[in-house]
């Protein structure tokens, strides 16, 4: 096991406390810089996706995971952000110009969402952003002079410097990672800044944190508003990359499942968002292939086992009738997010944490390190 | 006036449509502060339980209503021991998630039961309206706005008049300090859920010939009922049923007097208005923190 001795605060921050993290890092930069040149075309276009979907991660992280404030309405912040690079393209506005225009608007809305935001807790902040998300969306498909209403807007493809990059091409693929890591490095850096501290200590406990002299409605606004802007940014590479965008695509759903990203990986870190959109991503091919696939798969092992050719026909007929049926998707979602509720609260990352830890302390591994505590008194709740 | 009358009274039924919903919303929250997301959920389950006793079985109304409501208490009890008793006392946020996703869960499988048609239960409130005056209802909203009003009010002398009811409130505030005093507090959050899922069922049932039943209905009444239970301030049971009337008549008046559009965005606006000046609602209870 690595001891690393901080002698100082700043060995304590630093991004990259040993070699080791140069190294791995390295690796998985290389690996995704060839990736456009290795992988099949579909699975690019996935990739892109999960880009997007953990630029949105950690914009919402920042905001739930380290600020500690509940939000359902973040598809609407993206579908602001889509919506205004979409309109300002209308008026030849270059692709730097809109996608900061998009930031910086997103970022305004967010803050004007934190002011009202500021008094509520809780339950009441979740169903306070779930209206603005319904209000936002229904503005959308009733503006129709500005965003075509239901009907929907088409989104030209993107041109940066005069060089024209479709959406499935390496190079917007390059332009999606360089935002995610410029997203993440940012985050990390703004974390270790005094804005960040102030953030986790209004997480755990905001009268501590205002007694400390912390003001804790300039810090959640500004978490309100960084978190939108970057939700923002990511709706402008959204709205590229489906080519077309209309009201429906930002319902409450897509906020749920941005909330799903964060839980699936890990509230406490931003690796979370990263393994938490691969897994929202990569969801719907593995149970698509699974679909396909897993009729044979059960019809080879029935015959192994002993059952005629007519048997595992059977069996395999009717193991497709059940795969194929409508809302099989939905269900394995729900079961997903209660499994991961209940048996993994620190999500994947954690459990990639946990796993290292009894590697570490091979034979000394206590599983009560990750024990969280209950918290039975209505008064002692902090939120 | 006429019109204003009449969309007031429209307003009053449907507003105790979401009433009814919130009512099993505010039950859980107050014994166990947990939100339950999956409300409207188990209010549809429970509407498709019906169905299949009335319509498919071809019981009598009443035994058939009866069946559902008992068959959905028992679910309730096993929902809320398989998903919310193992993480009783975490965040919030992570019961919020675990009924969100036994709502996804309930969905999917009503869906593939029962299918994804419409679907309707002959009921003795279907036809006939009753008239005062010029003023016309029909009597399946009649039933709902009945039913509202003595189901609001038997649950509210349950939790402020019983020895239960006061164990309930009693584990809501303290959870251990209710257990050292004898109080079972696994079993009282038990039977919470089942009644709970019972108050959604009877929703479930009396809306059947208003919105038919469907696996989304839920989630669509839901999202309408979950503001009104805010709107009250979670924890009170008239504030319910009040916050339910109040979100029913903005958007029955938005949809008669204001542009199109307006109707589905009326209640929400008016929602964050009232947060804004009343955080926790307009009869909830400012709870002070330990720190």
């Amino acid at each position: 096991m690595r001891f690393l001795f901080k002698t100082s605060y700043e060995d304590d921050i630093k991004l990259f406390p040993h070699l080791g993290y140069f190294v791995s890092y390295g690796i998985l930069l290389a690996l995704l810089l060839i990736a456009p040149y290795v992988l099949s075309s579909y699975l690019m276009s996935q990739l892109v996706f999960v880009c997007i979907y953990a630029t949105v991660g950690v914009g919402l992280l920042i905001l739930t995971g380290f600020t500690g404030q509940a939000s359902l309405g973040h598809a609407a912040f993206l579908a602001i952000g889509a919506y205004t690079a979409a309109y300002l393209q209308k008026y030849n506005v270059p692709f730097p110009a809109y996608f900061l225009a998009a930031g910086a608007l997103t970022g305004l809305i967010g803050a004007m969402v934190g002011f009202p935001a500021l008094r509520l807790t809780g339950i009441y902040l979740v169903i306070a952003t779930i209206s603005f998300a319904l209000i936002v969306e229904e503005i959308l498909a009733r503006w129709e002079s500005v965003t075509n209403g239901n009907e929907g807007m088409r989104v030209k493809t993107l041109s940066l410097l005069g060089v024209t990059v479709p959406r499935d091409s390496p190079t917007f693929y390059f332009l999606c990672l360089a935002v995610l890591v410029l997203t993440i490095v940012g985050t990390l850096n703004l974390l270790r800044s005094p804005t960040g501290r102030a953030f986790v200590a209004i997480r755990d406990s905001e009268t501590a944190a205002r007694s400390m002299g912390v003001n804790v409605a300039l810090y959640k606004v500004k978490s309100f508003a960084i978190s939108a802007a970057i939700t923002g940014f990511a709706g402008v590479l959204f709205a590229h990359k489906l080519s077309f965008i209309s009201p429906e695509m930002f319902t409450l759903q897509l906020s749920i499942e941005f909330i799903i990203v964060v839980l699936i990986g890990g509230t406490f870190s931003l690796h979370g968002a990263v393994l938490g959109a691969i897994f929202i991503v990569m969801i719907d091919p593995f149970l698509t292939y699974l679909k396909d696939d897993m009729p044979g798969i059960i019809a080879g092992i029935a015959a192994t086992f002993g059952a005629g050719p007519a048997t595992a026909g059977n069996i395999q007929s009717k193991v497709a009738a059940f795969a194929s049926l409508n809302g099989l998707k939905g269900a394995i979602y729900g079961i997903i997010i209660v499994l991961f509720v209940l048996f993994e609260p620190l999500g994947l990352y954690g459990r990639w944490l946990k796993i290292k830890l009894f590697f570490q302390l091979f034979p000394l591994y206590k599983r009560a390190t990750f024990k969280r505590q209950k918290i039975y008194v209505k008064s002692e709740r902090n939120r | 006036m006429l019109d204003f009358v009449q969309q007031l009274v429209s307003g009053v039924a449907l507003g105790c449509v979401y009433g009814l919903i919130a009512l099993g919303f505010v039950l859980v929250y107050k014994a166990t502060e947990v939100v339950n997301f999956a409300q409207g959920d188990l209010m549809m389950l429970g509407g498709f339980f019906a169905f299949t006793f009335i319509g498919m079985m071809g019981l009598n109304y009443w035994i058939g209503f009866a069946g559902a409501v008992a068959a959905m208490a028992l679910f309730g009890m096993l929902a809320e021991r398989v998903v919310v008793r193992p993480i009783l006392g975490y965040p919030q946020f992570s019961i919020i998630m675990a009924t969100i996703g036994l709502g996804y869960f309930l969905r999917s499988v009503a869906g593939m039961i029962w299918g994804t048609d419409d679907l309707k239960i002959e009921t003795p409130f279907s036809q006939g309206v009753l008239r005062v005056g010029s003023l016309v209802l029909a009597y399946d909203k009649l039933s709902v706005i009945a039913a509202t009003v003595i189901l609001c009010t038997l649950l509210w002398l349950f939790f402020n008049k019983t020895t239960l009811g006061t164990a309930m409130r009693a584990s809501s505030e303290n959870m251990l300090a209710a257990y050292y005093m004898g109080i079972p507090v696994k079993r009282v959050v038990s039977v919470v859920w089942a009644i709970s899922a019972a108050v959604a069922t009877c929703a479930g049932v009396l809306l059947a010939p208003i919105t038919f039943i469907h696996s989304n209905v839920g989630l669509v009444l839901g999202l309408k009922a979950f503001p009104a239970a805010v709107l009250g301030g979670f924890g009170s049971i008239p504030g319910a049923v009040v916050g339910g009337v109040l979100i029913g008549v903005i958007e029955s008046m938005a949809g008669f007097y204001l542009a199109e559009g307006w109707k589905d965005v009326a209640p929400y606006i008016v929602l964050l208005a009232v947060l804004l000046l009343k955080p926790e609602g307009l009869f909830g209870l400012h709870v002070r923190k330990k720190v």
